[in-house]
C-alpha cells in the first residue's frame, strides 16, 4: 500500500471546467490532483462531442470539444496539475486533523483541506442493454469491457454494437476466439471505415460471422451464458449459442459514489452557494454543471466564472493564516513569472 | 400541437409541444424520465423514443448523423428515433412516441 498523496485540493473530473480551476487555483499557488474516469481530459467536450464546434466560448468564436480542451491543457500546464486517469472517485472521508481523503476504485488516495467536485453530470458508465436478466451474468459471462485479451481465448464471443469500440474488438479478438459473431441492427456502422472495411474482410474469409440482429434475450445458468435469442425485423426469433457476451453502446452519465459523500443533493446536483461555490460541508466545493443555484445555467462559461470564486475562497481553507492579494495577469509579475512568462 | 407520450412506466402524458422546439425539449420540460444528456446536439442518443401509430412515416428522414448516433442507442427498432431530431410543427399534432428503455 502506498501511501496517500498530500496536496492543495483535489479535483473529481477533468473536463472543462475541472481544468480551468487549475489555473485559477494555480495563480494562488494551490496545487492540484485531479481524478476522472475516462482516460483523458476534456470530459464530456471530448467523450460527448469532441468534433462538434462550440460558438459560445468568450473570445473563441469558434471552436470544437477537443480544441477547447487541447487549449486548456496548454493554459494550466504551468501549474504542473497531476492527472490520475481511468480512476473513479469512490470514496470520502474527512481526516481528525480536518482535511478530506478521497479514495479511487484503483487504490489512489489523496488527502487535501479541500475538495472540488467538478463532475458534469457524474461518471460515464458503460450503457447496459436493457435485457431482463442481464445483472447475474455480468463479470462472469457478460463484459462491458475488454481488460486482458487472454481471458477471451478460446471463448465463443458475441459482441453487440456499430461503433468504434464494438469494430475494432471485433477485429482483436478474431483470432483469439474460438468462435466471434458480432450483431449490430443494420448493415451499416459509425465506425471508422477502414475497420468497416477489415470486419467485412474477416467476414468474407469466415472468420467472424456478422448477423443483422439484436440480442432480445440471455439464456444460462448461474451468471454463465450458453446462448442468447436473437432477433430482426424479417426473419424470426432464433437462438446462437455463445458463452460471452460483450455489449458495447458507448458511455452513459450517472452520479455514481458522488451520491454517498455526504453531500446536500437536490435531483442529483450539489447546492451551493454563489459567493464561494462552497456546498453545505465546508470545505467542499461543487463547480460546473453538477451544482445548483438560483439562476443556475449550465454553460462552459458560467463554470469558469465558478471556478475563479470557488479558487479565492479555497485559498482561505488552504491558507487559513495567509493573507490573499488580488492581482491581474496582465499587469503582475508574480503572476507572469508562475506562467513562465515574465520577461 | 399535442405530444402523446408513453413514459418508461408505460403512463401516457399529453403535451403541448411548442412549434419549432423539438420533441426532445418538450419530454424533458414536461418531466419525463428523459436523461438528453448532450442537450439536443445528436452527440449522446439519450433521448431515444420509438414513434409509433403510423407517425415514424409522417416525419421528414433521419439525417446520417441520426443515423449513425443510433448505433449507440440501445433497443434500437425500425421505428426508432432521436427526439432532439423531431422538430414539432402542426403536422404533427398529435404525434405518438414511447421513451425508450434505459
Amino acid at each position: 500500500m502506498t501511501s496517500p498523496i498530500e496536496t492543495d485540493v483535489a479535483i473529481i473530473g477533468a473536463g472543462p471546467i475541472g481544468l480551468f480551476a487549475v489555473f485559477e487555483l494555480g495563480l494562488l499557488d494551490l496545487k492540484a490532483h485531479l481524478i476522472d474516469i475516462l482516460d483523458r481530459p476534456g470530459g464530456q467536450c471530448t467523450e460527448l462531442y469532441p468534433e462538434k464546434p462550440i460558438y459560445d466560448i468568450p473570445g473563441l468564436p469558434v471552436c470544437t470539444g477537443q480544441e477547447l480542451t487541447d487549449r486548456l491543457m496548454e493554459q494550466i500546464k504551468p501549474f504542473k496539475p497531476e492527472f490520475h486517469f481511468g480512476e473513479m472517485a469512490s470514496a470520502l472521508e474527512k481526516l481528525p486533523d480536518g482535511r478530506w481523503k478521497l479514495s479511487t476504485d484503483a487504490g489512489t488516495e489523496i488527502v487535501a483541506p479541500v475538495l472540488v467536485v467538478a463532475a458534469g453530470g457524474g461518471t460515464f458508465v458503460p450503457k447496459r442493454p436493457p435485457i431482463a436478466g442481464i445483472e447475474p451474468y455480468e463479470g462472469k459471462s457478460v463484459f462491458y469491457a475488454v481488460r486482458k485479451m487472454e481471458a477471451f481465448r478460446g471463448k465463443n464471443i458475441l459482441i453487440a454494437g456499430g461503433g468504434d469500440s464494438a469494430l475494432d474488438w471485433t477485429i482483436n479478438l478474431a483470432p483469439v476466439a474460438a468462435k466471434l459473431t458480432l450483431v449490430h441492427h443494420r448493415d451499416g456502422f459509425r465506425a471508422a471505415q477502414h475497420s468497416v472495411n477489415q470486419m467485412r474482410e474477416l467476414a468474407a474469409h469466415g472468420k467472424i460471422n456478422f448477423e443483422i440482429a439484436s440480442v432480445k434475450a440471455l439464456h444460462g445458468d448461474n451468471g454463465m451464458l450458453d446462448s442468447v435469442t436473437l432477433s430482426s425485423p424479417d426473419r424470426p426469433e432464433w437462438k446462437h449459442a455463445c458463452d460471452t457476451f460483450i455489449p458495447f453502446f458507448g458511455l452513459t452519465i450517472k452520479l455514481g459514489p458522488i451520491a454517498n459523500f455526504g453531500l446536500n443533493l437536490t435531483e442529483n446536483l450539489i447546492a451551493v452557494d454563489t459567493a464561494k461555490f462552497e456546498s453545505t460541508t465546508p470545505g467542499i466545493f461543487a463547480i460546473g454543471d453538477i451544482n445548483t443555484y438560483s439562476g443556475k445555467l449550465k454553460l462552459i462559461l458560467s463554470g469558469f466564472h465558478e471556478a475563479a470564486l470557488m479558487a479565492q475562497a479555497a485559498f482561505h481553507v488552504c491558507r487559513p493564516n495567509e493573507k490573499l492579494r488580488f492581482q491581474y495577469t496582465t499587469s503582475s509579475s508574480s503572476l507572469q513569472k508562475k506562467l513562465g512568462v515574465s520577461g | 400541437m399535442k405530444i402523446i407520450a408513453t413514459d418508461r412506466r408505460g403512463q401516457i402524458h399529453e403535451i403541448e409541444g411548442r412549434e419549432g422546439w423539438s420533441v426532445m425539449e418538450m419530454l424533458r420540460d414536461a418531466g419525463l424520465d428523459i436523461a438528453a444528456e448532450c442537450g439536443g446536439a445528436c452527440a449522446c442518443a439519450t433521448c431515444h423514443v420509438y414513434v409509433t401509430d403510423g407517425w415514424f412515416d409522417k416525419l421528414p428522414p433521419r439525417s446520417d448523423a441520426e443515423v449513425d448516433m443510433l448505433d449507440m442507442a440501445l433497443a434500437v427498432e425500425p421505428n426508432s428515433r432521436l427526439s432532439c431530431q423531431i422538430t414539432c410543427t402542426s403536422e404533427l399534432n398529435g404525434i405518438k412516441v414511447t421513451v425508450a428503455p434505459e
